[in-house]
């Protein structure tokens, strides 16, 4: 018998707390694989942000700290200042923690450069305290703050986060990827993997917004939450790589 | 064995069930200790081992193996 897929050493033996069917626990242990594949979990930092992520130190295998709400690229960048060049940085961060209370730190970490891997975890609402209105919320999306539907008057459109960073000169590389499929689960893993190989190069920046779903606020079931996706969420945040520096494609 | 469930992690939410093309995957009968139908495959002949129900597991359940060529032939 060969085996074709088992559990990642990546992942600590903890069970997570997360509902059924969310998708963090696909992005935990995808990043979880790519760190085990570059061989970098005794090499590697990762810094958990505020929500429903908050105890992902419990479940990477490799060091980890949390940060304030918002703060985690600048703990990050705190981690990389002080740590021997060959460590690997990452934040892990949801669209609530990284583009409302975090914008700031998030855009000048990007702006400056700051040789880091960001996974931004976007299921377009606020999970851990219980289904609020994020930046990333939908028009017409309905939230506990926007019982009616988001409507652009009275709550403002949408931000695309990573089109937004990748207009920053700083920035290295910028990708989009989705959890929607099995096929679209593997071109996340080649993303992730890609950002790790550009901090390890030294080239920058690197950030991989990964649509994720939130069945239990989005009111559906982990199967539909997963076509919503598709169906609501791609025609809104299209996949793609926004920022290629002209030499990374080259070394890689 | 072709597909292995670690049972008590499972959460009962069905992606594997809604991706796998072979249609093999159902939730059991009976509840795990956390108190979830868990995912089960019975009819094991039939999983082609190409890991999509892994893949889009959240829990990290599951487990695929692929018999060796020799072991088909005989079975
Ligand atoms: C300073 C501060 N303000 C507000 C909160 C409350 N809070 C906790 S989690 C959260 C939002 C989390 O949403 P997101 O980052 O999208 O992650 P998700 O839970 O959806 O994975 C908020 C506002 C807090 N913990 N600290």
């Amino acid at each position: 018998m060969k085996t074709v897929f088992k559990r990642t050493t990546g992942l600590t033996d903890a069970e997570t707390h997360y509902c059924p069917g969310c998708t963090h626990g696909i992005i935990h242990r995808l990043v979880a694989e790519v760190l085990e594949e570059l061989d970098a979990l005794e090499t590697t930092v990762g810094v958990a942000s505020v929500g429903c992520s908050v105890l992902a130190y419990h479940y990477f295998n490799c060091d980890m700290t949390q940060a304030a709400h918002g703060r985690a690229p600048a703990v990050a960048t705190g981690l990389r200042r002080v740590l021997p060049e060959d460590r690997l940085v990452f934040t892990y961060q949801g669209d609530g923690d990284l583009a409302s209370i975090g914008m700031a730190e998030i855009v000048h970490a990007a702006a400056r450069g700051e040789n880091i891997t960001v996974i931004f975890v976007n299921n377009a609402i606020y999970g851990m305290t219980g289904g609020q209105m994020a930046p990333t919320t939908l028009l017409g999306q309905k939230t506990a703050t926007t019982p009616e539907g988001r409507s652009s008057q009275l709550q403002g459109l949408p931000i695309r986060v990573s089109e937004m960073l990748a207009t920053l000169d700083g920035a290295a590389y910028i990708e989009r990827v989705s959890t929607h499929d099995p096929v679209h689960v593997l071109k996340a893993k080649k993303a992730i993997k890609k950002s790790f190989e550009i901090q390890r190069n030294r080239q920058g920046f690197s950030m991989i917004e990964v649509l994720s779903s939130c069945s239990t606020n989005w009111g559906l079931t982990p199967e539909e939450s997963l076509k919503w996706i598709k169906s609501q969420m791609i025609p809104y945040y299209p996949l793609g790589i926004f920022k290629q520096q002209p030499c990374i494609g080259e070394e890689s | 064995m072709k597909v292995l469930f670690n049972e008590g992690w499972c959460k009962g939410c069905g992606l594997c069930i809604a991706f796998c093309p072979q249609e093999i995957i159902h939730l059991a009968e009976h509840l795990n200790r956390k108190g979830y139908r868990p995912a089960q495959v019975v009819d094991q002949d039939k999983c082609t081992s190409c890991a999509a129900c892994a893949r889009m597991c959240p829990d990290t359940v599951i487990t695929v193996y692929r018999p060796d060529r020799k072991q088909t032939a005989v079975s």
